[in-house]
């Protein structure tokens, strides 16, 4: 089943979504709440993709996809791993404890 | 027929809007795995079933699977959530999100003066992904296969348990 909507209707929601993204990612402290905001901003910027691979009934889109997913995979194995660190680090999952780089 | 995509849309924006503001890390992978899964439905709706299976097996599961083992291990319990409180208060949160807000608006408003005109979606099958995956963008293959293996070794090297490696602690 193929629905008829407008492509700038997908493209809203893809804008919608990584709107709220970056609210979470600018907004929360907590730094497994900014990597899950960070994973909804990279899911709709992958939706733009698709929605405008569809539109032109082109593979491309959903190439784009598979390769923002494959980046989302590693960013997330390497970001969830410093968030345990810095847990056994600090005791906390504040992103301001962090603010000072040592050597 | 187009009724579907806009309830699925409406889905996953309120349910996007909840991981936001959720206090309770569990509940916002909750509504992320919501969200995820309606998105996959707009996929599979605009004719990209190959990329709303992929999003339900590898996001909805694989990708949150990681974060529900690490919020389990960091075992994250009432007192996080009584935090979370005290960190959002809206003086904190009212300037970026009304920014943010205002950037959005005037993205939606540019797109809605583009003549919205249905076209007719075809569908993109997975042969014809699969061909031009390891056709013209093999190299693209290639160089995803060395960034995972990058992850790997990079999540490897700092999950490593303390005093293995030699470093110190502050």
């Amino acid at each position: 089943m193929i629905s008829q909507v407008p492509f700038e209707h997908g493209l809203i929601l893809a804008g919608a979504l990584f709107a709220l993204g970056l609210i979470g990612v600018m907004v929360r402290r907590n730094i497994i709440f900014i990597l899950l905001s960070i994973e909804v901003m990279l899911n709709a910027s992958g939706l733009a993709f698709v929605v405008s691979g569809s539109r032109w009934g082109q593979p491309d889109g959903q190439i784009m996809f598979i390769f923002i997913l494959a980046m989302a995979a590693a960013e997330v194995s390497v970001g969830l791993a410093l968030v345990i660190r810095l847990y056994h680090l600090y005791q906390s999952l504040d992103a301001d404890r962090a603010s000072r780089m040592r050597g | 027929m187009n009724a579907p995509f806009y309830i699925a849309a409406v889905v996953a924006f309120l349910s996007t809007f909840m991981v936001v503001t959720r206090r309770n890390a569990v509940h916002a992978l909750l509504y992320l795995v919501v969200s995820l899964l309606s998105v996959a439905l707009v996929f599979f709706l605009l004719g990209a079933p190959f990329v709303a299976a992929l999003e339900v097996i590898i996001y909805a599961g694989a990708i949150m699977v990681l974060f529900v083992f690490v919020i389990m291990m960091l075992n994250i319990g009432r007192q996080t959530a009584e935090q979370e409180r005290e960190w959002l208060n809206p003086e904190i949160w009212l300037g970026p999100a009304v920014l943010t807000l205002v950037l959005a608006g005037e993205l939606i408003y540019v797109l809605s003066r583009m003549h919205g005109r249905a076209y007719a979606l075809s569908v993109v099958s997975p042969k014809q992904v699969g061909i031009a995956l390891l056709g013209p963008y093999v190299l693209g293959v290639e160089l995803a296969s060395m960034l995972l293996l990058a992850g790997l070794v990079g999540a490897f090297h700092l999950g490593r348990r303390e005093g293995t490696g030699g470093e110190r602690r502050p």
